[in-house]
């Protein structure tokens, strides 16, 4: 091919440069988005909720109430009542009623109408639960509305299906209701984790009683509602609101059969203390720092899209997160530079505009453990790179960031950070990215990027991670389980393998 | 290039929410930055002359909009735009190499760039060999484009990909590299001949094949998508994917155009329509 090149044509002026100096992108505001903001006017936030067991709203026997706020803001949004024992001990006795006189009693295919109705309630109110969700938590509602609550719904969906058709799911062997389950969920996808929660144990003929997270509690108390709506036998879902009391309180009872519990491997593991010489069956889904592998092969700018993705989606609050970025030495500066351009254009802000695309940090502490880790990160020599997008006075913000020229021993490439924090490592073989990925103690999940099928198939098999994704990073389905390896868990969500959580199997 | 990548990542972008004063400014911008295009072989002097005027005031009510970037026409109109745009600062841009097709002998191709830039053309709008580009023989689709650029002289060389006939955005990326090594001042889409033509997605690759480019020389290519782009919110869409993939540079009609001919009328009516607050007949627009 003739290399003759053309001189610079008149049309592409180009600025006066400096030698050595990289030609840069400048993202700024020569057209600039308007505000967009979802109006919150229509949907009502209570003054006070209390809790809903055994088919109604009570007072807490505690008498007591806590705040929730909007972390963009710092703004009360209501107060919620703080379950102690005695009300867990009735939401599990209501639970337990209704299991035995009801519930498991029920066909399946009638069991199956009622969670067919949650889900459709949910999309009837998907509008509603989205901004709500966006408020209580921080999260920009581009997500809450088109992750969060369509994939709530899609969970109840894709269990109500499976409630009259669990005698083939286990290959010949006949599935058995356990009885109470105890659900413990996090902040971060608030909705979402109750309906991954909820869902099988419906379907599978479980009461529930559920404890949101203390900071977003309201978007489980209008799911109650929606139970209550979808007029669900009275104690069949049950939801105690409450701090880490109240969580201890519920892992505690001796009416549970079954705890599931979803956030921190802390208190994961004091869980499993706690439930150990118990009968009560246990699944965990802790937390992780996956590892998301780029090969040179790999389609880059898509591969930094999904890295953008992998770490940035929901403020970094993702179990799943791509927080361990392994790039392939010799791509590593051209990667580097596309990710810095590509930090540049994210929009960071009102969870509420529908432009923006960072949030806001879900709570005061989780905002200064974020702070202390990227502080330690810098102690220890990463170099850091912080989009330098302005954050907003009140509220709790952090820019999305990511480290270069760090080790796999710096605590920032070995701690879950749970925000906008990316740590970059190299290396340089195959051999050398699994290695590296799999030195964790975590194993929740891994994104393999190349252009080679073969080569992310060799890397599935070997990853230490519950969820392997190729090409793309983050994508959820209810058919799909999701769950950990080592200390980020065990138990699957989701797929036939996630019903095998709550069920007995004969024979 | 991953497919379902580069399609979810423009679909993304379809999701900006673009009001008010934004919209205002973007749809001004989409104006200024119109290649106002006839194609058609029954074409007459009398059709390009009004579709001239049209370039130059856009909105006869309202003089701050427009006027356009540019005509586009066939070589044999060329003069007569020309005379027509006179003093108005909108670009006279011809197609050239036996388009759409290009199945032509090299000579015939190059005369008839010549000749258009003889005529007077600010701009050449050329088509690339697709047969020789799904066919593997690059240096022939370079050498092709070396030698336009060369015929061009001062004139500005858009090339033209076709990308509904390349089948795959790894083609497409291809051959926007070859288009950009062998010296187009702009990458284009499409012909208008052709179904699909541009859509959001494929104007991503290309875009990020200018960025490539300008990371490695600092060389700043245009881009045009032609053909397809018929609503405002359709070209409020294609600015968010250059505003969020090349930056505040290229949001200008030097390094960006639409080809297009529905458009204008559609942008006009949502511009009118912000101004009013309320929307217009179809009749209200000059229809030219």
């Amino acid at each position: 091919m003739s290399r003759q090149m053309t001189k610079a044509p008149p049309s592409a002026p180009e600025g006066p440069r400096e030698a050595g100096e990289e030609p840069r992108l400048v993202f700024g505001d020569a057209w600039d988005y308007a505000p967009a903001p979802e109006s919150p006017d229509h949907v009502t936030i209570a003054p006070r909720y209390d809790l809903f067991i055994g088919g109604a709203w009570r007072a807490p026997r505690s008498g007591r109430y806590f705040d929730t706020i909007d972390p963009a803001s710092e703004a009360k949004l209501s107060e919620v009542a703080e379950a102690n024992a005695a009300d867990v001990d009735d939401a599990v006795r209501a639970a337990r009623a209704a299991y035995e006189t009801t519930w498991s009693k029920m066909k399946g295919s009638e069991r199956a109408k009622y969670i067919f109705r949650v889900a459709r309630a949910i999309q009837e109110k998907a509008r509603e639960l989205a901004i709500v969700e966006s408020m209580d938590g921080g999260k920009p509602i581009k997500e809450s509305r088109d992750v969060d609550v369509p994939l709530a719904a899609a969970h109840f969906f894709y269990h109500a299906g499976w409630a009259d058709k669990l005698d083939y799911a286990f290959h010949g062997r006949r599935p058995r209701p356990l009885g109470v389950a105890g659900q413990i969920i996090p902040w971060n996808f608030p909705l979402l984790m109750a309906a991954w929660k909820i869902a099988p144990a419906l379907a599978c003929g479980n009461t529930v009683v559920l404890k949101p997270a203390e900071t977003t509690p309201l978007t489980a108390l209008l799911l109650a509602r929606i139970v209550e709506e979808a007029e669900l036998p009275p104690g069949v879902v049950n939801v105690v609101t409450g701090a880490g009391e109240t969580g201890a309180a519920l892992a505690g009872h001796p009416g549970v059969d079954k705890i599931a519990f979803t956030g921190s491997t802390e208190i994961g593991k004091r869980i499993q203390k706690a439930l150990a010489g118990t009968r009560k069956r246990l699944t965990l889904e802790l937390g992780g720092k996956a590892a998301n592998i780029v090969f040179a092969d790999a389609p880059i700018d898509q591969a930094v899209e999904g890295i953008v993705n992998g770490i940035y989606f929901n403020q970094g609050h993702v179990c799943c997160a791509g927080s361990r970025l392994l790039v392939e030495e010799s791509v590593h500066d051209l990667v580097v530079r596309k990710l810095r351009d590509r930090v540049a254009t994210l929009r960071l802000g009102d969870p509420l505009d529908k432009n923006t695309d960072v949030g806001a940090i879900n709570s005061k502490a989780q905002l200064d453990k974020i702070r202390q880790l990227v502080e330690a990160g810098e102690a220890e020599g990463g170099e850091r790179y912080s989009s330098s997008c302005a954050l907003p006075q009140k509220g709790y913000w952090f820019p999305p960031t990511f480290f270069t020229g760090v080790s796999q021993s710096s605590r920032i490439a070995r701690e879950e950070v749970f925000g906008p924090v990316l740590t970059v490592l190299t290396f340089r073989t195959p051999d050398e990215a699994l290695e590296k990925a799999n030195n964790t103690m975590y194993g929740l999940s891994a994104g393999v990027w190349t252009d080679k099928g073969a080569k992310i198939f060799w890397m599935a098999q070997r990853l230490k991670a519950g969820v392997v994704w190729g090409n793309t990073y983050n994508k959820f389905d209810p058919s799909s389980p999701f769950g950990g390896y080592k200390e980020s868990g065990f138990g699957r969500e989701g797929g036939r393998q996630g019903l095998s959580a709550y069920v007995e199997l004969d024979g | 290039m991953d497919a379902v990548a580069v399609e979810e990542r423009a679909a993304a972008l379809a999701k900006r929410s673009i009001k008010k004063q934004a919209k205002v400014a973007g749809l001004r911008l989409a104006v200024a930055m119109m290649d106002l295009t006839t194609l058609e072989g029954k074409d007459t002097p009398g059709k390009v002359r009004a579709l001239c005027n049209k370039a130059r005031w856009p909105l006869e009510t309202d003089a701050s909009i427009g006027p356009c970037a540019a005509i586009c026409v066939y070589p044999n109109f060329v003069t007569v735009a020309r005379r027509a745009l006179e003093g108005s600062g909108v670009k006279v841009a011809s197609v050239a190499t036996a388009f759409p097709s290009g199945q032509s002998p090299l000579a015939v191709k190059l005369d008839d760039v010549r000749r258009a830039v003889d005529f007077g053309a600010d701009e050449i709008d050329m088509v690339i060999d697709r047969g020789a580009m799904l066919a593997g023989d690059y240096g022939k689709v370079f050498d092709e484009i070396a030698k336009t650029k060369e015929a061009c002289g001062a004139a500005h060389l858009k090339v033209i990909l076709e990308t509904g006939e390349l089948g795959s955005y790894d083609v497409v990326r291809k051959a926007s590299e070859i288009g950009i090594a062998a010296g187009g001042d702009f990458i284009k889409t499409s012909t208008g001949k052709i179904q699909p033509a541009a859509t959001p997605p494929v104007t991503l690759v290309m875009l990020e094949a200018i960025r490539d480019h300008y990371y490695a020389t600092g060389r700043k290519i245009g881009m045009k998508p032609a053909g397809g782009v018929r609503t405002a919110k359709q070209a409020l869409h294609y600015l968010v994917l250059v505003k969020e993939t090349l930056g505040d540079a290229w949001l200008t009609p030097d390094l960006f155009r639409f080809g297009a001919s529905a458009l204008l009328n559609d942008v006009l009516m949502q511009l009118e329509k912000e101004r009013t607050g309320s929307y217009q007949a179809s009749e209200d627009f000059s229809k030219d």
